[in-house]
This record gives C-alpha cells, sequence and structure tokens, in this order.
C-alpha cells in the first residue's frame, strides 16, 4: 500500500503564494485588458459601457495597422537573424577562452545589459544622427553622409546590441555541456575545423540557439524604448503604436485591443517555431 | 622496421614540463601501453602522436613520413577518447561513416564498410540507435567501430575502459585484443590501470613524471621492474630498505642485523638499496621451518586466494597464497615466512627516494 501524504492541502498550499501573485500581477490585467479592447468608444464622451467588435475589425483591415504590424515583425525577425549570426560565433569563441580572458568577455557581452536602454538608445541616437560620429567619420572617408537615425536601419542596429546577450548566454550554456573531445574526434576522423563545427558543434547548439531565438525575437517585437528614441514620430512599431493610442489619442480600448493583437500574433509565431524547430531538435538529441 | 617513432619528444605548458625527452619505437602491429599515474603525461603524449597537441622539442615520424606539424585531419589515424565523444546527434551508422564521408568514399561503399565495422564490434543490430540509447560498453565499441572503419595506419586509445563497470572491463580487455588481432592495427594505449596494460600488450611503456622509466613486455616488466616505484605501480609488493653486503658474485641485503641472501652483481658493497618480494613469492610455513619468523596480523579471503599481513623483525609483510580448499592459519598465529632467493628483487637507491 501506497503511504498517504500526511496533509493533502501541502502542495496547494506551497504553491498558493506564486499562484496568487501570478493571478494578480499577469492574469487579473490581462483579463482586463481583453474586457478593455470590446469597449466601444468615443472621440466626444470617451469609454463606453456598451459593447463592440469594430476595434478589431478597424485594426486588422486598416493599412495603416498592418503596416505597423508588418515592420514589426520584420525588424524583430531580422534582429533575431543578426543576433544568432553574430552571437553563435561569439559563444562559440568565448567557449573557446581560457581564464581569465574567458571572464572579462563574458563581462562585456553582459555589461551592456546593466546600463538602462535609454540611456544606450540616446548613446546609439548621438552616433547615428546626421552629426554623429558615424556620419562625420563617413565624410572623412570622401562618402556622402547617409541618413541612418529615424530608419529601421537605426532601429535593428540598436535592438542587435541590446538583444545580443540575450543570444550568447543560451548558446554558450549549450556550448559548456559539449564534449570538447567531440570536436577533436571529428578532426581525427579527417574533418576540417569547418566542416567539424559545421556537421559536430552547430546541431548540438541548435537548442541553445533555439532558446535564444525565442527570447529575442519576443523582446524585439515588443521593444518600446529604442523605436521609440530612434524611429522618431513617424516610424513605429507595435510597442510604440499602442503607446500612442492611450496617451496620444486616449483611445484606450483600440491600443488594448493593439495589445492584444500583438500578444497573440508573437505567441502564434513563436509557439509554432519552437514546435517547429524543437521537435525536431530533441528527436536527434534527445 | 620501425613504424612509429618518437625522438625526444617534449611538451611544456609554460614553465610546466608535461612531457620530458620520450624516445620510442614502435613496430607495425604491435600493441603498446603508455602506463602510469595520472598527471605522469601519458595522454599528452597520446595527443602528440594524433595531433591534437603540438610538441614543442622533438620529431614523430609514421612510416618514414613526419608528422611533428601535420594537422590532425591529415593524420589518419583512429582515436578513441576517454569519453568516448561520439557525436550525439548521429546515429550509431552516422557515427561510424563520419570518417567514410570526410574521405569521399562512395555511398555503397561507404554502407558495406560500416555494416563490416559494426559486424566487428557486434552491433549489428543497433546502427540505428543513438549513442544516448546504448550502455557504456557499446558506446565503447562504436568508439572502436569508428576509429577503425578508415582503416588508420595506428589506433589509438585513451583510457578506453576507464569508464566501464569491473565486469565488463574485463570483458572488454579481451574484446579490444580479439579486435586488435584481427585487424592487425598497430595501437597504443593509454591507462593507468597495470592490470589492463598487463593482460592485453606486447609491450608496456611506465611513465613518470613526463619521463619514460622502463620499456618492456608484461612479463619482464613484472619480474623485473628497474625501480621501486614500477616494483609497487606494477602488482603488489613488499618493499624493504637495506644496504647491500657483496660478498663475491652474490651477496646479502642487510636490514636493522637481518641478513637476506641474493644476487645483485654490479651493486658496491654498503650502498642502500631496496629489497622488493611480491605477495605471491612468499610461502607461509610453520614456525622454524622458514626463513623469517613472524605472526598473522590479518588474513583476508578473496575467493581464489588468502591474504595476509604478516608481523616480521623487519616490518609488516604482505603475503598472498592460493585457496588450496584448507583453512589455512588464523589470525595471531605464529608462522614463518619461505621463499625462493632468486625472487628477491634488489633496487639501487631507497624506496623512499624513488
Amino acid at each position: 500500500m501506497t503511504p498517504r501524504s500526511p496533509t493533502s492541502s501541502a502542495p496547494w498550499l506551497l504553491a498558493g503564494p506564486g499562484a496568487l501573485f501570478f493571478a494578480g500581477l499577469v492574469l487579473l490585467p490581462l483579463a482586463l485588458t481583453v474586457i478593455l479592447s470590446f469597449h466601444a468608444y468615443d472621440h466626444s464622451s470617451g469609454i463606453q459601457n456598451t459593447f463592440t467588435l469594430s476595434h478589431y475589425v478597424t485594426v486588422l483591415t486598416d493599412g495603416y495597422y498592418l503596416e505597423i504590424f508588418w515592420r514589426t515583425l520584420r525588424i524583430a525577425a531580422l534582429t533575431t537573424i543578426i543576433c544568432a549570426a553574430i552571437g553563435v560565433p561569439e559563444a562559440y569563441i568565448l567557449s573557446r577562452m581560457r581564464d581569465p580572458w574567458r571572464s572579462v568577455f563574458l563581462l562585456v557581452i553582459i555589461g551592456p545589459l546593466l546600463v538602462s536602454v535609454v540611456v544606450r538608445t540616446f548613446g546609439w541616437s548621438m552616433l547615428l544622427g546626421s552629426q554623429g560620429l558615424v556620419n562625420q567619420a563617413l565624410q572623412l572617408l570622401g562618402f556622402a553622409p547617409a541618413r541612418i537615425l529615424y530608419t529601421e536601419t537605426a532601429i535593428v542596429i540598436a535592438l542587435v546590441h541590446v538583444m545580443l546577450p540575450f543570444m550568447v548566454i543560451p548558446v554558450w550554456t549549450a556550448l559548456q555541456k559539449l564534449d570538447p573531445m567531440v570536436e577533436a574526434a571529428a578532426w581525427t576522423l579527417g574533418a576540417s575545423h569547418f566542416t567539424a563545427l559545421r556537421r559536430v558543434v552547430m546541431p548540438q547548439v541548435t537548442l541553445g540557439m533555439l532558446s535564444g531565438s525565442l527570447i529575442v525575437f519576443g523582446l524585439s517585437a515588443s521593444a518600446f524604448a529604442v523605436p521609440a528614441l530612434l524611429g522618431g514620430r513617424r516610424l513605429k512599431m507595435a510597442a510604440t503604436l499602442v503607446y500612442d493610442e492611450y496617451l496620444q489619442e486616449l483611445n484606450w480600448p483600440l491600443g488594448a485591443t493593439i495589445a492584444i493583437i500583438v500578444l497573440v500574433a508573437n505567441l502564434c509565431i513563436m509557439l509554432a517555431y519552437n514546435r517547429m524547430i524543437e521537435a525536431r531538435a530533441r528527436r536527434t538529441l534527445g | 622496421m620501425a613504424f612509429l617513432t618518437l625522438e625526444g619528444v617534449s611538451k611544456e605548458f609554460g614553465t610546466f614540463t608535461a612531457v620530458r625527452d620520450v624516445n620510442l619505437t614502435i613496430e607495425k602491429g604491435e600493441f603498446v601501453s603508455l602506463l602510469g599515474p595520472s598527471g605522469c603525461g601519458k595522454t599528452t603524449t597520446l595527443q602528440m602522436i594524433a595531433g591534437l597537441v603540438e610538441p614543442t622539442f622533438g620529431r614523430i615520424s609514421l612510416d618514414g613520413r613526419d608528422i611533428t606539424r601535420e594537422k590532425p585531419n591529415r593524420r589518419g589515424l583512429g582515436v578513441v577518447f576517454q569519453s568516448y565523444a561520439l557525436f550525439p546527434h548521429m546515429t550509431v551508422a552516422q557515427n561510424v561513416a563520419f570518417g567514410l564521408e570526410m574521405r569521399r568514399v562512395p555511398s555503397a561503399e561507404r554502407t558495406e564498410r560500416v555494416r563490416e565495422a559494426l559486424a566487428l564490434v557486434q552491433l549489428s543490430s543497433f546502427a540505428d540507435r543513438y549513442p544516448r540509447q546504448l550502455s557504456g560498453g557499446q558506446r565503447q565499441r562504436v568508439a572502436i567501430a569508428r576509429a577503425l572503419v578508415i582503416a588508420p595506419p595506428v589506433l589509438l586509445l585513451d583510457e578506453p575502459l576507464s569508464n566501464l563497470d569491473a565486469k565488463l572491463r574485463e570483458e572488454m580487455q579481451f574484446e579490444l585484443r580479439r579486435i586488435q588481432r584481427k585487424v592487425g592495427t598497430t595501437t597504443i594505449m593509454v591507462t593507468h590501470d597495470q592490470a589492463e596494460a598487463l593482460s592485453i600488450s606486447d609491450r608496456v611503456v611506465v611513465m613518470e613524471e613526463g619521463r619514460m622509466t622502463q620499456v618492456d613486455a608484461p612479463y619482464r616488466l613484472y619480474e623485473q621492474p628497474s625501480n621501486a616505484f614500477i616494483s609497487s605501480f606494477v602488482g603488489k609488493t613488499n618493499l624493504l630498505s637495506g644496504t647491500w653486503r657483496r660478498n663475491g658474485a652474490s651477496g646479502a641485503v642487510n636490514i636493522n642485523g637481518t641478513l637476506l641472501e641474493a644476487s645483485a652483481p654490479e651493486i658496491a658493497d654498503g650502498a642502500p638499496v631496496t629489497l622488493s618480494i611480491r605477495p605471491e613469492k612468499l610461502l607461509l610455513r610453520e614456525t622454524g621451518a622458514g626463513r623469517l619468523e613472524g605472526r598473522i596480523a590479518s588474513r583476508f579471503f578473496l575467493g581464489s586466494q588468502w591474504l595476509f599481513t604478516v608481523e616480521t623483525a623487519l616490518g609488516t609483510i604482505t603475503v598472498s597464497a592460493p585457496n588450496q580448499g584448507v583453512e589455512p592459519p588464523a589470525e595471531g598465529a605464529p608462522v614463518s615466512l619461505d621463499w625462493s632467493p632468486a625472487n628477491l628483487r634488489i633496487i639501487a637507491g631507497t624506496a623512499a627516494a624513488a
């Protein structure tokens, strides 16, 4: 006979505080936002106590909103791809370094996280501005000055800078688990350094890269400070759009609708991506 | 003709010398073990042969070709790593096929050779499994098949059996020797386990603190160790310090006034020596019938044999005796130890200095 646990309520009591916290700070505001998004809105009298689907219809049919959604998706995807392209080799080099250099460079990579996003973004706007260092350098070399600030390029550059640690760290963790002799084994079997990386090391860091991409994509798609400061007034992304609807237009229900649509879209993309790649990686890596 | 030679090979890591002036000649088809305690430089030596570590000094040549600075992927040697280092995301067959793929062997021939290699290590039915679905012994055999399938001139084994449990390790020793005999590949194995080195090698190279101290056939290494360290590292032994009293062609060891006759012609009279005698070369006799009186301090039954520690005037001596089916003298019983003087090994110097 299996022994009965002394009190069957113990698991509930233990999980209780966490569950309450989660319910109070995540589920409740989320539910309120969902309800808000169905409220009718009138420009002269504000939020009405009647319910409507009109906000959803507006957002999903108006080209203005769709363009912003499309831009958000494009910028987030581009940031993720660039972060993977830079972060994976960076993590590999880091994992092959010896102490004390490894600790020093790990700090260099994590360092930016210790500085406020707003401060870092202002830094980028000074660098990329029409009289910024980048343009001065271009002119010195005899090129025409480029307009970088207030373009998608500026947003992507700054986002990559902010997001890189979130790609490097999961990949680095995956590499730590890798037996360094596995790579040596590939060499002794006749593989060049490049082939060994491609055929043996890369497939094993897929899972790390996957979690890194999910974090980077999710954070980029909902980034606020970077597009707000580097995109200017016209180049909006989803998060800045929501901000404007709430605080400029005062149309809270429409802002809530956009927020919910972005959340659902983000969730769908990430789940699909996860299923597609993780399922395959799990099958071979176990 | 020498097949693989190491001439004056040394490796320094900063100020630390891991391997010091190793000279070794290995014949084609030979099975050689590098034996030593951890940190003696044996793995570094193997990695220098494999090309994973570059020697600081010296020259390594294979079949007349200088390979000292050649990249590991050009040497074409088969290496079995201590951790096996299988590719976890590939099946057993893909693991074994990897080396052939790198050599651009046509697909049909590749399949055939992978099949043969897996048959050799008796894993034919596991071709489609992933390494994580295999036991330790099976993984080890996959690693051997992967290294052998490329038909390497030399097979390098780095502590291949150390991750296996005792019973499996013994089986794999014979398995390894069977495979090596069948394929005829020149093999170098690194091990810290003297029993493993003695049982399967043609020759054993003993390494201590980066130096090679003795190269011999297993039997000769056991019977004629060149120093006190080897005599206690290879098998069990009793070491007693004394001084040498020369008496013509033979002589005796003086240990605290007790003279034990032995032969060691080239040692000068009065020199400090270490006497070594193996537990199985000692016989327990009735009091007065042997050469040295003592009392049994403890007795251990090991199944096939008994192990005794005997208190004597010269110190505590370990004796082993085969289990003859009769109960031997009990603890506390007075006994006398006997031996044949030819079985005493006299080593110049004291045990403490070795």
